[in-house]
């Protein structure tokens, strides 16, 4: 009998409790590398609208992890992204769509200045809402979860989306909405348990 | 019309097998019990938003990036602990090397502590070692750095665990999707198998993948051993047959 030699994907390990000095050494207080990865989303003028997304990321007790990192993706306000793989377009040069963030060293809350994105496709072809894809890690996580920003006010949009559509829960697509708030910034909270735990991706 | 002369489209990215990765409540890992979400993840195929990602080009690296001995030492000093070389592959679920990664580890010092404000074990810190290092795979995914050994170091879980000597990776490759963090371990520690985060992992088969091995044929003599510790990303489907309708 022949054999299927693929391989298997490393298992995940926890980020544990100092991913920071890892991934964003400098804000640990270890100054190395000319500045840490994925703090400016933008390295010039950009098009589009730009907007700025706070929130927190919450335990199943309701306490901030402080020692959690996000990242997100995303294309920009065109719907393209400014990757190897992107075969529809060139993306904006002066917007990176990758963010990483820390979290705030006293109150855990992190914080993206970006811009809105636009929209991309779904591999059958239909439109998807203008997202962002966001991953956690942290302490206490095994593997890293997966989750989407949408935004509340992208209605229309959001109530076709192939993938919000066939949620069975719709009373939990709240928590992959960003809110606009009233300094204009959107507020998007990550909760990992409990009854407004957040949607998580098995992607 | 032939389709047969045409290279095949790339399909999604192969679903993660969650049989064999961690789940995520693991309660003899106490911290994961309010960290782990309680509802079924939310399965669907991979998009643009997954398959792509951002590119970190060969010039982000400095030359002592990987070198973690020197990173953070003053000139003329380096890092105290057993000097080893760190070396080994990224490659996909189809055993492709995938070039370009970008990869982050960061590790406790020889003593087995961290240069950390939250680190509270009494080990003492290493003036010369920030405990940091990253570099990006080479045309056929190849990766190597210079670092110390790290020691193991007790933790606040039960009251007497230890953590078996480790350094954490963060690997991006060349899609979100593959976006992966874990940990690689030494080839003989017995803390291996009395640890509650080694423990979160399904088959001995699981954690002989996140062994490193010393490896003798890379051994630099009396310079620095050695160890071979290769990395697996998620691979994508590739086929002539991606969802084309009947008669298309």
């Amino acid at each position: 009998m022949q054999r299927i030699d693929n391989l298997r994907e490393s298992p995940s390990q926890t980020a544990g409790p100092y991913v920071h000095i890892g991934c964003t050494p400098n804000f640990t207080g270890i100054e190395i590398y000319g500045g840490d990865l994925g703090t400016q989303m933008k390295t010039g003028p950009v098009q589009g609208t730009e907007i700025t997304i706070k929130g927190t990321v919450y335990d199943g007790t309701g306490t901030p992890l402080r020692d959690a990192m996000v990242e997100i993706w995303q294309p920009d306000a065109a719907g393209l992204f400014a990757s190897a793989n992107e075969t529809r377009g060139t993306a904006d040069p002066n917007f990176t769509g990758w963010g990483r963030s820390p979290g705030d060293m006293v109150t855990g809350e992190f914080t993206f200045e970006t811009v809105k994105p636009g929209a991309v496709p779904f591999p059958d072809g239909r439109m998807q809402a203008p997202h962002i894809t966001a991953w956690i890690v942290a302490r206490g996580i095994n593997i890293g979860l997966h989750t989407r920003i949408y935004f509340e006010d992208e209605a229309e949009a959001n109530a076709n989306d192939p993938i919000l559509t066939r949620i069975e829960h719709q009373n939990r697509i709240p928590t992959l909405l960003a809110k606009k708030k009233g300094d204009g910034s959107y507020r998007f909270d990550v909760h990992l348990q409990g009854p407004l735990e957040t949607i998580f991706f098995d992607i | 019309m032939s389709i047969r002369n045409t290279p095949p489209k790339r399909g999604g990215f192969i679903p993660r097998d969650r049989e064999w990765q961690p789940d995520a409540l693991t309660p003899p890992y106490k911290t994961s019990i309010k960290r782990s979400p309680q509802a079924a993840l939310l399965s669907f195929p991979s998009t643009l938003s997954e398959e792509t990602s951002p590119v970190f080009g060969h010039n982000l690296i400095g030359d002592l990036d990987n070198d973690l001995i020197l990173n953070y030492a003053a000139p003329g000093q380096s890092a105290i602990g057993p000097r080893i070389i760190v070396h080994g592959r990224v490659l996909d679920e189809n055993g492709r090397g995938v070039p370009g990664a970008l990869l982050e580890f960061w590790q406790a010092n020889a003593g087995g502590r961290y240069r950390h404000k939250k680190e509270s074990y009494l080990a003492a810190l290493d003036p010369n070692f920030g405990g940091c290092g990253r570099t990006i795979t080479g045309e056929d995914g190849n990766y190597e750095f210079r670092t110390v050994q790290p020691g193991p170091y007790p933790w606040p879980n039960g009251m007497n665990d230890w953590r078996p000597a480790h350094i954490h990776f963060s690997v991006f490759g060349h899609g979100f999707a593959q976006r992966l963090i874990t940990q690689m371990y030494f080839e003989g520690d017995p803390h291996i198998k009395l640890c509650p985060i080694v423990g979160v992992l399904k088959s001995q088969e699981a954690v002989d993948a996140l062994t490193g091995l010393l490896d003798m044929n890379r051994t630099v003599p009396m310079d620095s051993r050695t160890y071979k510790f290769d990395i697996v990303l998620r691979g994508r489907r590739q086929t002539y047959f991606e969802n084309r309708k009947e008669g298309l």
